[in-house]
């Protein structure tokens, strides 16, 4: 009997495998998958925050160059953790070199982990660089850097989780843009990125506590200046319930083989 | 012993309502050549994929070295290797990448001693930093080989393996198969191509319609489908068969001028015979043009005796 499998044992070779045949993408197309993400994230900046946000005045105490901080990463981290996860399985399926994985002793969740660890890294990798970008146009603070990390990596997981599902249902390239583009970026602009959700007037402040992205938002910008629009532990429990539907969303794709095996 | 691969039962239909397979059993013994012969649509592919866990059976069950595929997937897969008929690669990594990869996706721990030797087999070496769509076709098929065993399988599945490829990578394919073997390596490949399985194979299946049809001895089974014929053209027309000739399965066409010899590929011998008895009946030769079964034919045939 081989060591490595068993029921408590896993692959841990093919995770590696898978994630760094992934990340290896990323490199090589830094100029798609970094660079442009952070030019465009660092337009934001110049625009609202330097040009516009010094005309306007500070919402709860913060200056709005830096509120939207927290909002502009997580448009970024949104997008990418879905498009980064979604293209990673979507193009194995669409080139049919998806018959490999399928055919080696990885676990579903071992195939999982790989793509969507891969994707998360990414995505948390990038976060952490417009970070830093920002900080050359605006000044900001982080009150909860702890919970800022957590709120980073709980969200970059989730949605990366999200895209894999849309890589899976997606059976051609505009199905792989359609909820990204059509859902994620509306509900991101929409969400409090540029805004509290307590400026808006009713009933569109309680229309807008239907949006998940309210909740990733206000809990990430707690985590920068300790205010929030709703309370940290609903914002967290939001998030947690996303990424449980997502979970069992992918295990039911793998024991139904959904749209990979037939 | 033990069959390394066993197929009980096993059914396929899909959502379609398309019905791949029906109540397929097969063992293939440890160390054999088994080739998988059948017309497009008979059902191999499916067959292989379900073996490989590609596609889900709907009935039945399959074990691979005693591992059975759905309950002790990991230990069943990790014996198998994979050849598909499509050349399904990576077209942006580079060769030596694609190979590691699929190296570290079977669980096996980086070996790059074995790689570089597996890709020195397969002509690949010099390669080895070349991205696969720079690479001719019959390059991404070794490359496609060299994934399939970078994880040193016990059983190596080649699905069409020598389809769209030229005379010399065939030749060359069909070394490495025997080389494999030689080392122990079960090998099941499918094939149209009857030269193939003759060339290479111990034993024969004959699927259609996802129904085997039978399995029997290379040899035993050339003999069914190796049927051949000569056709020989006479310099005068006759009327009628020669008695001297009726020895020999012939029909006389084309008023008289065309001589039909139908033989299988054991009796060679036949021919010498033929020609022989030709010019004691001081009966001149035109022209000789010999010509085999089609595989088409042969299914039709098999079929229609089943």
């Amino acid at each position: 009997m081989s060591t490595w499998y068993g029921v408590l044992e896993m692959n841990f070779h093919g995770i590696l495998a898978i994630y760094k045949f992934e990340m290896a993408r990323t490199w090589r197309t830094l100029m798609q998958s970094i660079a442009s993400p952070v030019l465009s994230t660092s337009l934001y900046f110049i625009v609202f925050g330097t040009a516009i946000g010094s005309r306007m005045g500070d919402i709860d105490g913060v200056s709005y160059g830096a509120f939207i901080i927290p909002g502009l990463v997580m448009l970024s981290l949104l997008s990418e953790s879905i498009s980064n996860a979604s293209f990673g399985i979507f193009f194995p399926k669409f080139s049919g070199t998806i018959y490999e994985v399928l055919s080696a002793p990885v676990s579903p969740f071992e195939i999982v982990s790989g793509y969507v660890g891969a994707a998360a890294s990414k995505s948390v990798l990038l976060g952490l660089l417009i970070l830093a970008t920002a900080r050359i146009f605006v000044d900001y603070t982080i009150v909860h850097p702890f919970w800022m990390l957590a709120f980073l990596l709980l969200t970059a997981i989730t949605f990366s989780l999200f895209g894999f599902i849309i890589g899976i249902w997606a059976d051609d390239f505009q199905k792989l843009q359609v909820i990204p583009l059509m859902v994620i970026t509306p509900l991101t602009f929409l969400g409090g990125a540029f805004y509290s959700i307590n400026m808006l007037p009713e009933p569109w402040q309680t229309l807008t506590l239907f949006n998940p992205v309210v909740y990733l938002i206000s809990g990430f910008r707690w985590a920068f200046y300790g205010i929030s629009d709703v309370n940290i532990m609903v914002s967290l429990g939001m998030t947690g319930l996303f990424l449980l539907i997502c979970l069992a969303t992918v295990w039911w794709i793998f024991r139904t083989g959904y749209r990979i095996k037939s | 012993m033990q069959p390394i691969i066993q197929v009980q039962d096993l059914s396929k239909t899909y959502d379609s309502g398309f019905t791949a397979l029906h109540e397929v059993n097969l063992e293939i013994q440890r160390g054999e050549i088994f080739a998988l012969l059948g017309p497009n649509g008979a059902g191999k592919t499916t067959l292989i994929s379900i073996v490989c866990g590609i596609v889900n059976p709907t009935q039945g069950t399959v074990s691979a070295d005693g591992h059975d595929i759905v309950t002790a997937y990991r230990a069943a897969r990790s014996k198998i290797g994979l050849v598909p008929q499509e050349l399904s690669t990576d077209a942006f990594e580079s060769v030596w990448a694609t190979v590691s990869f699929s190296r570290g996706l079977f669980g096996k721990a980086p070996d790059p001693g074995y790689i570089e030797q597996l890709l020195r087999q397969l002509s690949l070496w010099d390669k080895r930093d070349a991205k696969i769509r720079e690479l001719s076709g019959g390059m991404k098929r070794r490359v496609m080989i060299a994934k399939a065993l970078s994880h040193q399988p016990d059983i190596l599945f080649l699905d069409e393996p020598t389809a769209g490829v030229d005379v010399e990578l065939r030749r060359d394919m069909w070394e490495m198969v025997r080389e494999l073997r030689e080392r122990g390596v079960t090998i099941i490949l499918t094939t149209h191509y009857i030269e193939e399985a003759e060339e290479m194979a111990d034993r024969i299946g004959v699927i259609n319609k996802g129904q085997l049809i039978l399995v029997e001895e290379k040899d035993a089974l050339m003999a069914k489908l190796g049927e051949k014929q000569l056709n020989i053209h006479l310099q005068s027309p006759l009327t009628e068969l020669p008695t001297g000739l009726n020895g020999f399965r012939l029909e006389l066409a084309e008023e008289g001028q065309l001589l039909i010899y139908s033989y299988d590929s054991q009796q060679l011998g036949g021919i010498a015979s033929l020609l022989k008895s030709l010019n004691e009946l001081g009966l001149e030769v035109k022209d000789l043009h010999s010509s085999e079964s089609s595989l088409e034919d042969i299914f039709v045939n098999l079929v229609r005796g089943a």
